[in-house]
């Protein structure tokens, strides 16, 4: 644009402006906010419907349930006697989002550190272009790779991880395929590696560079480097990249029902088969549910949902907390 | 005065640090060899012990890399020098930690995909195909996935689009900013919960059959905070100066979004949605829940059960077969070249009409 | 604690461009050196070429030698991080690590060269923000972060930061051109101050500056763009500006050009 074709026309009459504030004079301009404005409530509709349906059905569900729901060990939603509980659930959950994030994280970090200071010049932006590729790989794929391929390979290792580190009874192994809430955390931690990687490198490229040369020109190694100026600055964006990586582990269905084989315990032995996640639940047993059993099913998507909202909830709460002080020179 | 008498103090105070600028260091090729050194004692150790995974022999190899690296650089070349190279050593572990399972992969889906994939299995429905035997095709997955993605696209693209443009354009009072709160909530909402309320409200209160409009329901809701998300990026990236150019010099500005807005910043809004669409494609959970899945040729997406691809891939591994194992490989690498395909083209547009900021 | 520099046939580039070409010169020990000359004669770069800063950037390298005393900077078996500890740098811009307090950004050298008792690394970062004029500043508040401070503060802070590992060589890369003109005689002040236990080589736009804070100013020019920066002459700075040996020198002072 250029700018001096505009300097000489006289500024904006005041109606004029009033257009800009949101009180539309011209038809044009009434209809297309009112387009616009529609579909920003009607967004707000969308989610307040999804949060009133699910909350009606599950309490549909829940007061048909002869069992306490938070705390019951079984899943069964049909006949006339229903019980259910989401206790095997909530662990299994959580346990298996943990693994993933243990393994993921720090593996991420030093992947995106890989590319953004340590890979030789030329390979870095390809290999950046190539793992934001990888994490649009739909997680169905994880899922038969995880069963077909990453199953059978496990058990050497897992009866070699239960001969030396059995006896915590977390690490012991029984033998058989290894379809367990561990395997889960593994393909979940490769499966959301791509993002949490994406997005920390990412951080990691913005760091400016005067202060990295201040740490250099202090005599830092390339490590102190990153640990005064890349891991500061990068913090809240390694955060928030984790909590991302954590919402879709939580929420993962078919690798997770195609890897785990599940069972309504809850099995502090975490190589052997057994437990299962709210997603991977609803997933196998939606097609066996009657009416009711679906509403079961939902009220554990309501639970699911509302922890997915926490986690979310407290990144950002961890990041506009960060922002405040490494935010102010930057 | 008093502050120079202090400073003399310092430098006579004599420094703390040695002052060589010659530290013993390890030479450039000490890691490589001693790259290979570690592979060697990990498959060497692993043979010895008889373990049986290669993953235990990799960890070995690894974990003898690490640390010798590490006690080599503390002895020679002192703590801090080890400290680096410890980093380093993790930092290119962590690289190929990380290489070997997505590699292996991209490599699995390529290799047993292509075993039966052909002209045949694209242009044909399963049928009357018996699940243990060979033959059959994903026809009916990809009219359906192809008819879902479109549905959702239609519904979430022009819906996305106008929030983003009312977020940036519009937006200043108490509704933007809780518009802007709900996107964020809806990015994290995990797709089986998408498919849940679809269920309970289409299927479960007003009583619909299954049907791939439900599931392009459940992909809408899934895809509209994407747009909202990559359309307002791309909005807030064009200049001011524009806007204010286009207003100046009297174009209403519900013009000025459309002719000038829009049009600069039309290559990035177009790279968002598409990589929207490719995220949904391989959505699976919803459409179990909505679509079903079935083995013949439905057109018709607002009656009755479809077929997607990526349902296709997972009911075929539950039929447990070699041939059904096959098929699932051969349609999830067309499923995986389709979003790779979405992903590059996307990105290409992104580089191409990238919008010129005049920076 | 100061140590005389000596340069001689320097020359950096980037990839295959040629940024200064053959430099030599001596740069005396407890006195100010001055590079002056228009821009992108390649006399930030030299200075960088000081500390093996200039081998950071992507494609940095570097031909010649620079001897610290009788050491050579580039000589085989050096290490360029032990070189960067004892010859400390300022930038143009203050660079204080943003998520640290001003105690820890003092303290930051002295953390990595060693372990302190508390009681010493409180000593020491007295010492150096008394040395940077700072401290009666910000005595109060040592733990509040360091980017909290102004502009000018921000800058004795990292002065602050780099003496406090008591370094034998102070590089300054236009250290006021951020600053406004208050601050910038303050560190014009502590640049006079501080020559009594450094060397220090400070990079300056302002000409009158280099008048006022150097004891031997040194001219840098180019034959034109895209040529390799060169040493036109060092002096005296007092010979700089009153009798220069180069017509070039006498021409860029003047104000006939750049």
């Amino acid at each position: 644009m250029n700018t001096s074709s505009t300097t000489d026309i006289p500024p904006l009459p005041p109606h004029d402006r009033s257009a800009v504030s949101g009180k539309a004079v011209r038809p044009g301009d009434r209809i297309f906010l009112g387009l616009s404005r529609g579909s920003g409530i009607a967004l707000l509709a969308i989610m307040a419907a999804i949060a009133v349906f699910l909350t009606y059905r599950s309490v549909l569900a829940i007061s048909g349930d002869k069992a306490n729901f938070f705390t019951t060990l079984d899943w069964n939603a049909t006949g006339t006697d229903p019980k259910f509980g989401i206790a095997v659930l909530a662990f299994g959950t959580l346990v298996s989002s943990l693994i993933a994030m243990l393994i993921a994280v720090p593996v991420a970090v030093g992947i995106a550190l890989f590319i953004s200071h340590y890979a030789p010049r030329k390979l870095s932006s390809p290999l950046g272009y190539v793992i934001d590729l990888l994490a649009a790989v739909p997680s169905i794929i994880y899922g038969l790779w995880g069963a077909l391929f990453l199953v059978p390979h496990l058990s050497g290792l897992y009866s070699w991880l239960d001969d030396y580190l059995g006896w915590t009874g977390i690490f012991s192994y029984s033998g058989g395929a290894a379809r367990s809430l561990f395997t889960v955390g593994i393909l979940l931690a490769i499966m959301i590696l791509p993002i949490v990687t994406s997005v920390s490198r990412e951080v990691f490229l913005q760091v400016p560079k005067m202060h990295e040369e201040a740490a250099l020109a202090l005599g830092a190694t390339r490590w102190e480097v990153i640990r005064m100026s890349v891991l500061p600055f990068g913090r809240s964006g390694i955060i928030s990249a984790s909590m991302l990586g954590l919402g879709r582990a939580l929420g993962e269905t078919m690798a997770v029902a195609t890897v785990l084989s599940p069972s309504f315990l809850i099995n502090t032995s975490l190589l052997d088969p057994g437990g299962g996640t709210f997603a991977q639940n609803i997933a196998s047993k939606f097609s066996e549910a009657d009416q009711f059993g679906q509403d079961a099913l939902i009220a554990s998507g309501l639970v699911l949902f509302v922890i997915t909202l926490l986690v979310n909830g407290a990144a950002r709460l961890i990041i506009a907390r960060r922002k405040e002080y490494s935010g102010a020179a930057a | 005065m008093s502050l120079m008498t202090d400073r003399r103090a310092v430098s006579d105070g004599g420094s703390p640090l040695p002052v060589s600028l010659k530290q013993p260091r390890l030479p450039r090729w000490t890691p490589p060899v001693f790259a290979l050194v570690a592979a060697g004692a990990g498959y060497g150790i692993g043979q010895a012990a008889g373990l049986d995974s290669t993953v235990q022999c990799a960890l070995i190899a690894g974990a003898v890399f690490v640390l010798g690296t590490f006690a080599l650089a503390a002895g020679v070349e002192g703590a801090r020098q080890a400290k680096d190279r410890l980093a380093t050593s993790l930092v290119w572990l962590a690289f190929l930690i990380a290489v070997v399972p997505l590699a292996s992969l991209l490599w699995e889906t390529v290799a047993r995909g292509t075993k039966v994939l052909d002209g045949y299995f694209l242009s044909h429905s399963m049928g009357t195909t018996p699940d243990a035997l060979p033959g059959g095709g994903i026809y009916h997955a990809i009219i359906g996935t192809l008819e879902q993605v479109g549905l959702a696209t239609l519904i979430a693209a022009p819906l996305g689009l106008l929030t983003a443009i009312y977020l940036v354009e519009y937006g200043r009072g108490k509704l933007a900013r809780v518009v802007t709160f709900f996107v964020d909530v809806m990015t994290g909402i995990p797709s089986i919960v998408a498919g849940l309320f679809i269920l309970s409200v289409w299927i479960l209160i007003l009583g619909f059959g299954p049907s791939g409009f439900a599931g392009a329901m459940a992909l809408a809701i899934l895809m509209m905070p994407v747009v909202v998300r990559s359309t307002e990026e791309m909005l807030k990236l064009v200049p001011n100066e524009l806007r204010e150019a286009s207003l100046a010099l009297g174009v209403p500005k519900w013009r000025t979004i459309l002719k000038v807005v829009l049009p600069t910043s039309i290559g990035g809004i177009t790279t968002g949605v598409m990589l929207a669409i490719a995220r949904i494609t391989g959505e699976t959970a919803p459409v179990l829940l909505l679509v079903w899945g079935a083995k013949t040729i439905n057109n018709n997406p607002f009656q009755d059960a479809q077929q997607s691809l990526p349902l296709y891939v997972f009911q075929q591994w539950q039929q447990g077969s070699d041939a059904s194992y096959d098929r699932a490989w051969a349609a999830a690498l067309v499923l995986i070249a389709f979003v790779m395909i979405l992903n590059l083209v996307a990105r290409g547009i992104a580089r191409w009409k990238a919008p010129k900021t005049g920076r | 604690m100061a140590k005389r520099i000596d340069v001689s046939g320097l020359s950096a580039y980037y990839g295959s461009h040629k940024a200064i070409d053959d430099i030599s010169m001596t740069v005396e020990p407890r006195s100010v050196t001055a590079f002056i000359g228009p821009s992108g004669c390649g006399k930030s770069t030299f200075l960088r070429t000081l500390n093996r800063m200039h081998e950071v950037t992507p494609s940095g390298r570097v031909e010649g030698k620079v001897m610290l005393d009788d050491e050579n900077l580039y000589g085989s078996g050096v290490d360029p991080v032990a070189v960067r500890r004892t010859i400390g740098m300022v930038f143009q811009r203050p660079n204080p690590f943003p998520t640290m307090s001003i105690f820890d950004n003092v303290a930051a050298g002295l953390r990595l060269n060693g372990s302190y008792k508390k009681s010493e690394l409180k000593d020491i970062v007295e010492r150096s923000l008394k040395g940077a004029n700072l401290w009666n500043e910000v005595k109060d508040r040592l733990n509040k972060p360091g980017s909290g401070l102004s502009g000018g503060q921000q800058q004795r802070l990292c002065i602050a930061r780099a003496i406090a590992v008591e370094p034998q060589v102070l590089l300054m890369d236009e250290p006021c051109s951020a600053l406004d003109p208050i601050s910038t005689l303050a560190i014009e002040d502590l640049i006079g101050e501080l020559k009594e236990r450094f060397t220090i080589v400070i990079v300056t736009h302002n000409m009158q500056q280099a008048a006022r804070v150097s004891d031997r100013t040194a001219f840098f020019n180019l034959a034109a763009v895209g040529q390799p920066g060169k040493l036109i002459e060092i002096d005296e700075t007092e010979r700089i500006f009153s009798n220069p040996s180069v017509q070039a020198t006498e021409d860029y002072i003047s104000g006939r050009f750049g």
